[in-house]
């Protein structure tokens, strides 16, 4: 009887053990799917307002063409890129695509650097509205991207660790990619702008 | 002796002291009320009449608008410190995400209004920036903070207010229903199922007692949750649970009820009350929002 009651006991523990840790990847993976499509959602959001804000600049700036073209080559090469939540799982296509937005971030923060030149393109209400949108987005950029990062790295050390990481082999759940720190650093910086 | 030992100490004190403070970054002050000056910069007259003029609009509309000013952000950026500040004070109501904060960082000559999810619409991010430039940097020029806040925070509220939200104070209401009849359940129910489990074992075995119970609660989760498996781990886990008191009740006497309730819990009344606190609903932020400086 006793006998019996110990070896239904460790059954439970058992069960429960690769339960908990299957469901532990489950939610994880979840919630880095999540975190993810955010981090895609705000950096479609900064696409979305390069056109707007080409536009601006051009009308007080014409011929400022080879920065114009550089934003614009960069935010063409960010759209090409296919943005899709499977990026997550390869980590050949999340480099690229980390790449092409590091690419559009830099020649932004150049673009807002010329427009520092010209006072009247500063004074343009569509021009400040544009900036603080931009300014916004980067800073969601960055919220999301920390978000992410935090998630994978709950996520890595879940799969990794002991009894779990024979669970997630047996059901073909891997470690993820996560951004590299440096470029986080560059990127977490919105571009510096001061109305003077 | 005496003497050098605590000289060591403090010295040792002192360092750690120091190092934490070039180490960690600018902690987040703990939510006490809408208004939080850590500069001093507000006569406490004007605390009172921002914070009356934010209550009275969280009763009216629901929204939770804090105003927080402290001396520096510390190594961070005011937008690193503030969604620091919305992660852990959780403004506005947990699913609408109606939350604004005003952060002014005074020795840093930075602010910064960070905006919850559910009024990224009201009060985009160039809407807020115009707040910040065109209302409330030209009186932070000027040296008048109490001016530029209020203003800023009353234009905050006015743009809020065109926004369709869902009706205010029921959450308040919806959580003391949902808490008041957890804690007697808690403090009173455990210890009866207990020593129910406890008698049942005494007639009909604790086995029986334990297949009951685990029954009962299998099938419960199961049907609450609808996941078979978490039903079937619930029951095996209650089934040992059940099991194990009823045998425990059994063993001690089989005097059925009353070993387990002890009493010395039932002092109920004190989780419902407060009033005077504050403390923010639950909402999220994403980073929306807009800085400045002066």
């Amino acid at each position: 009887m006793k006998t019996w009651i110990i070896v239904l006991i460790l059954a439970v523990v058992c069960f429960g053990v690769i339960g908990s840790g299957y469901n532990r990847i489950q939610s994880t993976d979840e919630q880095i799917k999540a975190d993810w499509a955010e981090v895609l959602n705000q950096y479609q959001r900064r696409a979305d307002l390069v056109p707007n804000l080409v536009n601006v600049v051009k009308g007080y700036a014409a011929h400022e063409k080879a920065i114009l073209t550089q934003v614009t080559e960069a935010r063409a090469k960010v759209g090409a890129i296919q943005a899709t939540p499977e990026l997550v799982n390869n980590q050949e296509a999340f480099a690229k695509f980390e790449a092409a937005q590091r690419e559009l971030s830099s020649s932004l923060g150049r673009l807002l650097a010329v427009a520092e030149n010209y006072p009247q393109l500063k004074a343009d209400g569509v021009f400040r509205d544009l900036q603080a949108q931009l300014e916004g987005t980067e800073n969601r950029i960055a919220v999301a991207r920390n978000r992410y990062i935090e998630a994978v790295k709950g996520y890595n050390i879940t799969v990794r660790s002991f009894p779990v990481n024979l669970i997630a082999k047996t059901f073909g759940y891997s470690i993820k990619p996560t951004f590299a720190v440096e470029s986080e650093k560059d990127l977490a910086k919105p571009p510096t702008v001061d109305f003077k | 002796m005496n003497l050098g030992r605590l000289r060591v100490v403090a010295f040792l004190a002192a360092l750690f002291i120091t190092a934490g403070t070039f180490a960690s970054p600018v902690p987040v002050p703990t939510l006490k009320s809408r208004v939080t000056d850590l500069t001093g910069t507000l006569t406490s007259g004007q605390c009172r009449q921002l914070e009356e003029t934010l209550q009275q609009f969280e009763s009216v509309k629901g929204s939770q608008v804090v105003v927080l000013i402290v001396p520096t952000t510390g190594e961070e950026t005011v937008e690193q410190y503030g969604i620091r500040v919305a992660d852990q004070w959780k403004i506005g109501r947990s699913g609408v995400n109606d939350g604004v904060i005003l952060l002014v960082a005074k020795n840093d000559h930075t602010l910064r209004i960070e905006v919850g999810r559910g009024l990224e619409g009201a009060l985009p991010d160039a809407t807020a920036s115009r707040i910040i430039n065109e209302i409330v940097v030209p009186s932070f020029k000027k040296g008048h903070f109490f001016d530029g806040i209020e203003a800023g925070a009353g234009k905050i509220i006015k743009v809020i207010q065109g926004e369709p939200l869902p009706e205010p104070a029921a959450t308040a209401k919806r959580y003391k229903a949902i808490i008041d009849p957890i804690f007697p359940f808690l403090f009173i129910g455990i210890p009866l199922v207990m020593s129910f489990f406890g008698f049942l074992g005494s007639i009909i075995g604790y086995l029986g007692a334990g297949l009951i119970g685990g029954g009962i609660m299998g099938v419960a989760t199961y049907w609450m949750c609808g996941e078979l498996m978490g039903g079937i781990i619930f029951g095996v886990f209650f089934f040992v649970f059940c099991t194990l008191i009823a045998a425990s009740n059994g063993r001690n006497g089989r005097r059925g009820s009353g070993s387990w309730s002890s009493g010395g819990f039932s002092d109920g009344g004190s989780f419902g009350g407060g009033g005077g606190g504050f403390s923010g609903g639950g909402g999220s932020f994403g980073g929306g929002g807009a800085s400045g400086r002066w």
